[in-house]
């Protein structure tokens, strides 16, 4: 068995009162001379103490994590039972480093101490000790200052030493380990709590392996002080991340994680086309949280209900004006992600039928399930479609439509694949009207929270001013025999422009195009001639066959 | 009895007209295949189980039809064996028949009532049949006889009596446009346009001979090696001598050293031939002026070419389509008013452009067939392919040139315009039709369920779910299509060892090759970094030449799944220039003949590329277990110094410290800092491709000759040569020696090796590369403590046959690309072998093998 180890020290020291340190061992209900080893549900749990006199104790208690067996248990299993996508690494974390799997062991070894019972000392387990407890490797995302942030509060003096990455490669900084001594006077029971909630949150891990009634359980172990606690919401929050990490996993798509793993790479670099709310970047820590320049897209997650109209809503509000202005019916949602414009436009009976499409597998299952395709009635359901395609790629189903959204689309696109684009849209597809949203950069300076230089979002290719994207949009429009006209989304900033800029391209140019390679210029007699044929093609086909 | 033979085209529609009881299926099973034969009545028997159920009839019929049409899409001769007796179910199939482009032919069995009338009595399954029905589907016979010609029907054959029926005998006719017995070879010739004299200098290019008249004329020209010239019409108009190149061409056709489709100018002059009003407008003035000196006797001569030209011809065994103005596949070959018109005049979106002109419609674009498709009608500067269709109308009226294909070469030869006869409306358009700027790909070529055809390994099949992963990496995360000819494949490990101790050993690797039956191996050290394939340019003029490249780019580096190595184009530059500068030192331009090179490379570190997995994954698990084990085995000791029974419980541990620390070294080893791309090494270990051909078929030590010169000539210390071993796996010492190799190799910290057939063994069976990990190494896959034998002992049980069979799989595919790229073929056929190694990188395998 690939075993390893967990570890953790609680040590307390004689009372003023004179009660002795050893008495630990009865709190603990731990012999202080035996070495016990328990089986929990992720591997071996030994307690020890490495050191028992009455002025001093110290219990030790060991987690053997086979790793192995966490594989074996998730999701992933390839042929011949072996595992199969990088959800499943023999080389793991888990084995070394406090985590949740910590917390469950903790509370199934001590669960007595825990709810604070002793029959043999009750006062004892009523009273605060003085107490140092030692976790060498602890998982913390968001390092020591959240640590301290978490555990000060609650009456703990913290040190929280970050652990290097590795000591070879500096640069690499710190890993998302710190070395945690915590001293105070606590009960116990409270003490076993606080750790039994706060590794969980603290380690506020990628993939979950505790399974999700252990943690309604963990959260209920907070009764008593975490409803007074001033990270409350955070503590809440990660474990709400929690649950859609849970929902993330049973969104997975295996094959993409095999390629991010072929690639040597993480799955979420391939697979990020929708947010991941339990990857966000610190919302927590971050101070404008929900200001976020671009709160629909990826990682920056959903805007809670209730406040004004994001930009997000603007910028859907803003289409829908586009569309309806044109008259349009029949709606292409380009890029259509978790579905959100596609769920406003079935608000509208005016428009009979609305395609989805996406190149994200995982977008358009957060899609179906967001609109509940399912559930809907025949009728409605038949006015919604959803299909995985790819602007890369001329597609025959795009044709024939009255308009195509894409919105926030194009600045995901790397610029040298833009042309085809352009061509599967408006060459090929050539909806009466397209209308194009993306981020006008100008306006980025506005944002506070968004560095000097930096995109909205991580998977932004590029983003345009105001002043590159009218000319990508009038190049195109001329190119494929279309007019454009542009329009603010957002507060429109006199210096800057607004924060989202939007063309609307209606097809069939009023004022002459730029004549392109496609637009052939044939002689007007053969346009006759041809009229004309087509009208007596049995005869003229007649004729060939008799002369033939 | 008189024998009465009935000509049916090869490909029609017959639709058999009778009363019940008038013996359709009778005649239809004695002249027919029976799976030709659709019958009504079978086809109510299988949607109602009663072949004699007038209310399935409904249902029926849709079921006929559906076959019907399914077996004229796939251009099978189809006979209808129904009543028929009502024009209402006549117009269906001849509907059915147009939609298919295929002629619709009526035979008409006209028995007497009394006839068909026992016939039916004489049937139990008929004999409640009313007595009404067969007077009355007699009357509708009868009134349908005059109208079936007006209905469109091609041909309406109509056999009275039950005598004539017994007699007919069924022939069937070629199509005029099936010339697939002919092959050739081809001289295939743009468009003339009344350039005479140009004309006569191509056809002598070209090895022909022109023969002249008594006034020294030319009247027709024949090749000594007995090929045949194909006109691809606009013979006429614009041009100085329209007379004298039809005196030619018509001259080559009635002496057959030619064939010639019409083009619009023929039909145009044609229509005006025959008296029809037409504006002499575009060249036509010209053409009438100049046959106002032609004798009444030649002009008549030309009206009867002229209307006997066949819209386009199928030829070379279905190899070589010829029209005038391009043919999607589904009219090859078939008949129709539409199909003849596409074939003239081509399609248009339907649009109008800033002229009020129709707007061409890009159907080369679309174009996926098997058969090369030749045409004109659309002049440009240069002939070119696109989508295995090619337009020779290179513009010879407006100066430009006249060009012939010559056929199964693929070759063009021009000759240019002696002067500019016509003045254009417009500059000549810059490319073939549809132009190369964002020509995209089509998503019929990549998605679903697929299958691709591959030379070495036959047909591979693709799952939808695995299209569906790599469409989202292709479109969101790789390069250009157009810059991306190959993926590598994945590789198969050794089978397991059973050594103690052991789970990958290079025995097993020379045992496997040997059971292959490959005897000369060679093993290459198998690089620690991430897989690089450089596709490096000599210029941007070649890079914009061979793949389009955008300006400021002189080819890429991508990685496995195709995305670009680098995140700044200016680092893939700067690593292309020294690349670059090493294969001009080697002199490799020259000697390969070629401004482009395609190589297979590993790039190193593996920290340049894995920082991300480092960081989260890697040194993560050092961090954390350097962290946890001195405190642990600290507390251990002190209980044991306290008496207490930790001996085992230390012991265990301090073996996994060990580990842990071993697994820290493991990835250190293959880690070191870089600046961009200062500090990289690049390991290339095959050229795969270099212009118009593939070399992944090479012996591998010649290519890693060519790679050593390359890492010879660098002089910025990024080349990384491969050290290397050729082994006989049949010899005992041989092996040993091999044995040795590795274990050295392994020793120093080296990855491992991968062992290869000498001789690269295309065919699908042979596995073109195995790798042996070392020791140390596997640490990073299997986790620090899988060396132990409890460890072991589990891993052994992998089961390695699927990623053998994968490898196969992938290796053809990427040998399939290469090839399809050397040979020019279209974008989409490269891309389609490309994009299927992809998504096969994304089947269930155990990704540690």
């Amino acid at each position: 068995m690939i075993l390893a180890l967990v570890f953790l020290t609680i040590s307390t020291t004689a009372t003023d009162a004179g009660a002795p340190a050893t008495d630990l061992g009865f709190l603990l209900h731990k012999h202080p001379d035996k070495v016990q080893a328990f089986s929990t549900s992720h591997g071996r749990a030994h307690v020890f103490y490495p050191e028992a006199t009455p002025e001093r104790c110290t219990a030790a208690l060991l987690l053997e994590v086979d790793p192995v067996a966490l594989v074996r248990r998730g999701k992933g299993r390839g042929r011949g039972g072996a595992p199969d996508s990088a959800l499943a690494q023999y080389v793991n974390d888990r084995p070394y480093a406090a985590s949740s799997l910590f917390a469950v062991a903790i509370a199934a070894v001590f669960s007595t101490a825990m709810h604070g019972r002793c029959n043999a000392m009750p006062e004892r387990a009523a009273a605060p000790l003085p107490l140092r407890i030692e976790i060498p490797a602890l998982s913390a995302r968001g390092g020591a200052g959240l640590v301290r942030a978490l555990l000060e509060p609650l009456g703990w003096q913290v040190e929280a030493e970050p652990v290097a990455l590795d000591e070879q490669f500096p640069q690499w900084g710190d890993s998302r380990y710190v070395s945690l001594v915590l001293t105070g006077e606590q009960r116990l029971s409270d003490a076993l709590r606080h750790l039994y909630v706060l590794l969980p949150v603290l380690d506020d891990a990628k993939h979950y392996w505790v399974a999700p009634d252990e943690v309604d359980k963990l959260l209920r172990s907070g009764s008593g002080w975490l409803e007074a606690h001033p990270e409350r919401d955070l503590i809440t929050r990660r474990y709400l991340a929690r649950r859609r990490a849970l929902t993330r996993q049973a969104h997975q798509r295996l094959e993409l994680a095999r390629l991010a793993e072929a690639d040597d790479t993480e799955p979420e670099t391939l697979d990020n086309a929708v947010p991941d709310d339990n990857a966000a970047p610190d919302a927590d820590t971050s101070p404008d949280a929900g200001t976020s320049p671009d709160a629909d897209a990826p990682s920056d997650g959903t805007a809670p209900d209730g406040r004004p109209a994001t930009l997000a809503e603007q910028r859907r509000a803003a289409v829908l004006e586009a569309l309806r202005a044109a008259g349009a019916r029949r709606v292409l949602d380009l890029g259509c992600g978790e579905g959100r414009l596609v769920s406003e436009l079935l608000k509208d009976p005016r428009f009979t039928e609305v395609v989805g499409m996406d190149v994200s597998a995982r977008a358009l299952s957060y899609a179906a399930r967001n609109l509940r395709l399912d559930r809907m009635t025949e009728r409605q359901a038949s006015r919604v479609r959803l299909l995985q395609g790819s602007l890369a790629y001329t597609d025959e189903r795009l044709a024939g439509y009255d308009a195509a959204v894409l919105s926030e689309v194009v600045e995901h696109v790397d610029p040298p694949r833009l042309p085809a684009l352009a061509h599967s849209v408006f060459g090929a597809a050539r909806p009466h009207t397209v209308v194009v949203t993306t981020p006008n950069r100008e306006y980025n300076v506005r944002w506070e929270s968004l560095p000097a230089g930096r995109v909205r979002h991580h998977d932004h290719r590029f983003e345009w001013t105001r002043g590159e994207f009218r000319d990508w949009a009038e190049r195109t429009a001329a190119q494929y025999g279309y007019t454009v006209a542009f329009g603010p989304v957002g507060p429109d900033d006199p210096e800057v422009g607004p924060p989202t800029q939007l063309a609307a391209f209606t097809r069939g140019a009023p004022a002459p195009a730029v004549t392109t390679d496609r637009t052939e210029r044939t002689d007007r007699t053969e346009r006759t001639d041809r009229t004309e044929r087509t009208d007596r093609t049995d005869r003229t086909e007649k004729n060939e066959e008799a002369a033939a | 009895m008189t024998t009465n033979t009935l000509a049916v085209p090869d490909l029609s529609l017959v639709v058999l007209i009778g009363s019940s009881g008038s013996g359709k299926s009778t005649f239809a099973r004695r002249h027919f295949l029976p799976t030709q034969v659709v019958s009504s009545d079978a086809c109510r028997g299988m949607v109602s189980d009663d072949e004699n159920d007038q209310s399935a009839s409904g249902d029926a019929f849709d079921l006929l039809h559906y076959i019907t049409a399914k077996r004229l899409a796939a251009g099978r001769l189809t006979v209808v064996d129904a009543t028929n007796v009502r024009s209402e179910s006549r117009k269906a199939l001849v509907r059915i028949a147009r939609e298919h482009d295929v002629l619709p032919v009526a035979i008409v069995l006209d028995v007497p009532e009394d006839v068909c009338a026992g016939r039916n009595a004489a049937r139990p399954d008929r004999a409640g049949m009313p007595a009404h029905v067969v007077p009355r589907q007699q009357r509708e016979l009868r009134r349908s006889l005059r109208s079936l010609e007006r209905e469109g029907f091609r041909k309406v054959h109509v056999l009275r009596g039950t005598e004539a029926v017994e007699a007919a005998r069924i022939t069937t006719e070629k199509r005029y446009n099936d010339l697939r017995h002919l092959t050739g070879p081809f001289d295939v010739v743009g468009d003339v346009h009344g350039c005479r004299s140009e004309l006569e200098t191509l056809l002598g290019r070209l090895g022909y001979t022109v023969e002249r008249d008594g006034d020294g004329r030319a009247v027709g020209a024949r090749h000594p090696a007995g090929r045949t010239a194909v006109f691809v019409g606009d013979l006429v108009d614009r041009g100085p001598d329209s007379p004298g190149v039809l005196r030619l061409v018509m001259g080559m056709v009635e002496a057959g050293t030619a064939l010639c489709v019409p083009g619009n100018h023929e039909n145009k002059f044609a229509r005006h031939l025959r008296g029809r009003s037409v504006r002499p407008t575009h060249g036509l003035a010209e053409t009438i002026e100049q046959f106002g000196r032609e004798s009444g006797e030649f002009t008549e001569r030309v009206r009867a070419f002229l209307d006997g030209l066949v819209s386009h011809y199928v030829l070379d065994g279905g190899a070589l389509v010829v029209c005038h103005a391009g043919l999607p596949e589904k009219y090859h070959g078939r008949t129709s008013g539409r199909v003849r018109s596409f074939a003239l005049y081509g399609d248009t979106t339907g649009e109008t452009d800033e002229y009020g002109l129709p707007v061409r419609y890009p159907w080369a674009e679309e174009y996926r067939g098997g058969a090369a498709v030749v045409y004109g009608h659309t002049p440009t500067p240069v002939a070119s392919w696109v989508n295995n269709t090619i337009c020779l109308d290179t513009g010879c009226v407006f100066g430009g040139k006249l060009t012939a294909l010559r056929w199964p070469e693929r070759e063009t030869v021009e000759v240019a315009a002696e002067r500019v006869w016509y003045e254009p409306v417009r500059p000549l358009v810059p490319d073939a039709p549809g132009g190369t700027d964002g020509r995209p790909l089509d998503l019929r070529d990549v998605v679903g369920r697929r299958t691709v055809e591959t030379r070495y390994a036959g047909r591979i099949a693709v799952r939808e779910e695995n299209a569906a992963a790599a469409l989202e990496v292709m479109s969101r995360f790789a390069v250009d299509p157009r810059m991306l000819p190959y993926l590598p494949p994945t590789m198969a490990p050794c089978p397991t060892s059973r050594l103690d101790g052991w789970l990958e050993h290079p025995a097993e690797v020379f045992a496997a090759h040997l059971a292959d039956g490959v005897r000369q191996v060679v093993c290459e050290e198998k690089h620690m970094g991430s897989r690089a394939v450089v596709l490096v340019c000599r210029d941007e003029k070649a890079a914009r030449g061979a793949f389009d490249a955008p300006g400021g780019t002189t080819g890429t580096v991508y990685t496995r799944t195709g995305r670009p190595f680098f995140d700044d184009p200016a680092a893939c530059e700067a690593l292309l220039e020294r690349v670059r500068a090493a294969v001009g030192g080697a002199g490799l331009w020259e000697e390969l003949d070629t401004d482009w090179l395609l190589l297979d490379a590993e790039l190193m570190p593996w920290s340049l590329k894995a920082s991300g997995l480092l960081r989260t994954q890697y040194a993560a698990v050092g961090a954390a277990s350097g962290a946890a084990f001195p405190g642990a085995l600290a507390a251990l000791e002190a209980a044991k110094a306290r008496g207490a029974d930790v001996g085992g419980l230390l012991e265990a541990q301090r073996r996994r410290a060990a580990d842990a620390r071993a697994f820290t070294d493991a990835y250190r080893r293959y880690c070191w800092e870089t600046d961009g791309t200062e500090g990289a090494r690049l390991a290339p270990f095959q050229v795969l491709a270099a212009r118009g051909r593939s070399l992944a078929g090479l012996p591998h030590d010649e290519q890693l000759a060519v790679v050593d010169r390359m890492v010879e000539h660098d002089r910025t210390g990024l080349l990384a040569p491969t050290r290397r071993l050729v082994v006989d796996t049949g010899d005992e010492a041989s092996v040993a020696e091999g044995v040795r190799w590795w274990t050295e190799l392994t020793e120093a910290g080296g990855e491992g090796m991968v062992v290869k057939p000498l001789r690269p063994v295309p065919g699908g069976r042979v596995q073109p590369g195995i790798k042996c990990r070392g020791r140390e190494y596997l640490r990073i896959v299997y986790g620090p403590e899988y060396t132990r034998p409890e460890n072991l002992a589990r891993l052994r049980s992998r089961s390695l046959g699927h990623k053998r069979s994968l490898a196969l799989r992938e290796y053809a595919l990427g040998l399939e690309a290469l090839e399809r790229f050397a040979a020019g073929e279209p974008l989409w056929r490269v891309h389609e072998a490309v994009f299927a190694v992809l998504a096969l990188e994304s089947e269930p395998v155990d990704p540690r093998l």
